[in-house]
């Protein structure tokens, strides 16, 4: 089996081509087995690959032929396969099915179903060589490919030109991340010789010492390219307006799989961050910052899929913070779980839309507990998992990530208290969306329930965020061992009981109605920072004003053509001596003989001139 | 015996010339201006003939008849022309014939 | 002393004669004058000591160049018609232009002259010599010319030819 990984993302690539060549031909069942099957079929040969190494926990290496070979670069196409792999490979082909299995329900009246599935596999087998990469280029293959897909994908219903802008606007925001990654992948082949992750990390090890310049630069380089592809600060914005694409891809793409590839990086080159302690502040500082942007910003909108968005971008802060404070074990941890929860919140808010006839908006539910109780309880359990509430998966690993934090010299102690801001914000929006959706009066009214196609894959992953706290990640091998010390139990206590204050805040401002906040709300002071809150801080307004219009601006000028202009003038100029000179040309001869005679006076003068005088 | 100045000989030379020239220049029947240009090669073979006497050699009159012979052959084919124009636009106005341009 | 008068008379006669020839309406007419302006120059040849040429001049130019212009102008058969419109088409108005330019042609040759010292001794070139040169050193020259004639010759037989079978 071990010879064979490079299977796994062959099946679904192969299942995306055959999708692409042949759409017209097949029927929906064949396109739906094809989609679904070549991703179920990865993620059972991922099971097995995974039983085999948890047997031995070997890495090991599978190098299936040199790429290209200049001077003394030689990348191979070569798959790596450890522990963190593993998590990777598994979080990917097993949501990644159940996900697929949902969008044969969510997806059956679309035209381009074959599209759809043929994207959506080229994403998976794009995903799988990011994570299975064994050197830096061909990880920047996979995370390019993963961005391609997101475009295709963001725009899919590219009939609506919105959708479109949507796609290109996630597809630059993360092109100006990636472009920072190739620049720091230039400078780590410049300074070691290789892209080859095992080998980097050796090589880096000996040349520099903590806290050099290089790496420092090195790191800020990357984690550029993770701050864009992540979703983070400043990069963030094309995540809320790539929900404009189907809720699916949304739940896949931006909540599972590509937004935790930036992740992915970090954790992968630790080696690297580890010798630079202030690019790991960056990156913790950088996480929380986001974060808690992203939590105000969840509280005040009202279109469904926009708060589960930023709360995406919310939690990878977590991850970037459990990373910068060298709790790598508990960063994928908390990855994986997010990947279960988020999931969830994203299919079930599909299959809200999707009975719903694409309503949008939360404040026109309301009362969908008694029509669609599959859909309740997926929510109810997800955003118990989202807010951490004791024993679901959440609460394990954002609490552990807190505890991590806490214990950082220095600084902890701040990252801790805005790591406990953010989860009881976290957990105030996520209960104010089932409050408000699942209870209360039924403005519209669903038509149908989810079938099994959509009903399994969320009882699925409603199971996984129960237990799936209990997994324990065989990444030990992979990373270094994190201080084993305990903090004081005060601080348990505080971090367990923060996001049950928030439920109940919630409990009582969006439901029993008993807490009164619409004074605080219309307040002046009030709603000037709600309706601060709810642009995103502003962010979006100022690249817009920043970059967008002066580019635009720019493009109006250049589409003129300034510089052709001078050319033309050259031609013009041409053209006018043409005209006066062909005046000349008019056939009469008499003129003729008149500048003959002219020639001969002049040539005679220029004789007198030249010539010494002979006579 | 006296002799003559060689560029009194010149000075009628080049006014001949330049006569012709200004009878070439205002003549506008195709016939006066081949006269003129034979006056301007009449002048020009003056000037030949009178150097080659200057110097007391022959090769004056050997130029002057081959600018004889040239005249000769170009009357020749320029009448034919002038017979062909005539013909053509049925008058002998140089200024009829101007579709050469452009 | 003479000669010196003769070449002045024959120069003068040579210049009004030319004069007269450019001016003329009539086309017989200043085809006679340039004649006789020919005629005047073939002295002023025989003046300098170069008979060959002054007979040549006589023979072949005003003799025969001349002749065929005057029985080409015979064959157009202008007659009255034709010396109006030269007349019409001569007005004093356009003089100003060519007159200029052509005065200022003369300065330039004048100055380009104007530093010849010399004489003309009058001592005779004779027509021997002239047939030593021809068939020495300048016998290419010789069967260029010839070439040149046959050449001519053949052109202006074609282009005559047209004119002469339309005619009938």
């Amino acid at each position: 089996m071990k010879e064979m990984i490079w299977l796994i993302p062959l099946l679904p690539m192969l299942s995306s081509l055959a999708l692409m060549l042949g759409s017209g031909s097949f029927s929906r069942l064949i396109i739906g087995v094809l989609g679904v099957g070549s991703v179920g079929a990865a993620a059972l040969l991922t099971l097995l690959t995974g039983l085999d190494f948890l047997a031995q926990p070997e890495p090991y290496t599978v190098s299936l032929w040199t790429w290209m070979q200049v001077a003394n670069f030689s990348p191979g196409i070569s798959f790596y396969f450890d522990g963190l792999t593993l998590v990777m490979m598994s979080v990917i082909t097993g949501v990644g099915f159940l996900i697929h299995l949902f969008s044969t329900e969510f997806m059956e009246q679309d035209a381009s179903y074959a599209r759809y599935f043929a994207y959506l596999n080229l994403f998976v087998a794009a995903m799988l060589i990011l994570v299975m990469a064994d050197n830096l280029l061909l990880l920047y293959l996979g995370w390019e490919g993963v961005g391609v897909c997101s475009y295709l994908l963001v725009g899919f219903w590219y009939q609506n030109s919105a959708n479109g802008q949507a796609a290109r606007k996630a597809f630059v925001v993360t092109r100006i991340g990636d472009t920072a990654m190739a620049l720091g992948l230039f400078l780590l082949f410049t300074s070691l010789g290789t892209l080859d992750i095992q080998t980097m990390l050796g090589v880096a090890n000996s040349k520099w010492q903590v806290g050099d310049l290089m790496p420092l630069i090195a790191c800020l380089l990357l984690l550029g390219g993770a701050v864009g592809k992540s979703a983070q600060l400043p990069l963030h914005t094309w995540l809320p307006d790539a929900m404009a694409g189907p809720t699916p891809v949304s739940a896949l793409i931006h909540a599972a799989t590509m937004v935790t590839a930036g992740v992915y990086l970090i954790a992968r080159t630790h080696g690297l961050f580890e010798l630079a302690p202030t690019a790991m502040m960056v990156v913790a500082v950088v996480g929380l910052a986001t974060s808690l942007m992203a939590a105000f910003t969840a509280l005040m909108q009202s279109d469904i899929k926009r708060i589960l968005a930023y709360s995406t971008i919310s939690q990878i802060g977590y991850m970037f913070l459990a990373l910068g404070v060298g709790a790598w074990t508990a960063g994928i941890f908390h990855l994986m779980t997010h990947a279960f929860f988020k999931a969830l919140l994203f299919l079930g808010s599909g299959a809200i839309i999707h009975c719903l006839h694409h309503e949008h908006n939360i404040f026109k539910m309301g009362g969908l507990r008694r029509k669609m109780p599959v859909t309740f309880w997926s929510f109810m359990i997800g955003s118990a998992a989202l807010a951490a509430l004791p024993m679901t998966a959440g609460f394990f690993s954002k609490d552990q990530i807190l505890l991590q934090a806490y214990q950082l010299p220095e600084y902890g102690v701040w990252l801790w208290l805005g790591g406990l801001v953010g989860a009881l914000l976290t957990a105030i929006y996520s209960f104010r969306l089932v409050f408000v959706v699942f209870y209360g009066k039924a403005n519209t009214q669903p038509d149908k329930d989810v079938g099994w196609r959509m009903a399994v894959p969320l009882s699925l992953l409603c199971l996984l965020s129960l237990i799936g706290g209990y997994f324990i990640i065989p990444v030990q091998a992979v990373f270094p061992l994190s201080t084993d010390g305990h903090p004081a139990h005060w601080v348990e206590y505080v971090s367990i009981s923060v996001p049950v204050i928030g439920v109940i805040v919630a409990y009582l401002i969006f439901y029993s109605k008993r807490l009164d906040v619409s004074r605080l709300v219309q307040s002046t002071v009030g709603s000037r920072l709600g309706d601060f809150w709810r642009i995103g801080w502003g962010v979006d307004y100022l690249y817009d004003r920043l970059f967008v219009r002066p580019y635009y601006g720019l493009s109006a000028l250049m589409k003129s053509e300034p510089v052709d202009r001078f050319y033309g003038w050259v031609v013009s100029i041409n053209q006018c001596f043409n005209y006066w000179l062909s005046q000349s040309q008019n056939g009469r001869m008499r003129r003729y003989l008149v500048s003959i005679i002219f020639g001969l006076i002049v040539l005679l003068m220029l004789a007198l001139q030249l010539t010494p005088e002979v006579f | 015996m006296d002799a003559i100045p060689l560029n009194h000989i010149l000075l009628v030379s080049s006014l001949l010339f330049c006569i012709g020239a200004l009878g070439l220049m205002i003549r506008r029947n195709i016939i006066f201006i081949l006269m003129s240009l034979e006056v301007m090669l009449n002048a020009a073979a003056l000037a030949f003939v009178a150097a080659g006497a200057h110097w007391g050699q022959p090769d004056g009159q050997v130029v002057f008849l081959l600018i004889l012979s040239v005249a000769a052959a170009e009357v020749a084919v320029g009448l034919g022309l002038v017979l062909q124009v005539q013909r053509r636009f049925k008058s002998l106005d140089m200024d009829r014939a101007n579709r050469m341009g452009g | 002393m003479l000669e010196i008068i003769f070449f002045y008379v024959a120069a003068t006669i040579a210049l009004i004669a030319t004069v007269m020839a450019m001016t003329r309406a009539n086309a017989i007419h200043a085809l006679i004058y340039l004649i006789v302006s020919l005629l005047a120059v073939a002295v002023i040849f025989f003046l300098i000591g170069a008979p060959f040429a002054a007979a040549l001049e006589i023979v072949i130019y005003a003799g025969a160049i001349m002749v065929l212009f005057v029985f080409v102008i015979m064959m157009l058969n202008l007659g009255k018609a034709g010396d109006a419109r030269e007349r019409q088409w001569m007005q004093p108005k356009i003089w100003a232009g060519p007159a200029l330019l052509s005065l200022i042609l003369f300065v330039e040759l004048i100055l380009m002259i104007a530093e010849v010292e010399g004489a003309i001794s009058g001592d005779m070139v004779t027509a021997k010599q002239v047939g030593q040169a021809l068939f020495g050193p300048y016998v290419l020259a010789v069967e260029i010319a010839a070439m040149l004639l046959l050449a001519g010759l053949v052109g202006s037989y074609h282009l005559g030819r047209r004119y002469l079978e339309r005619e009938q």
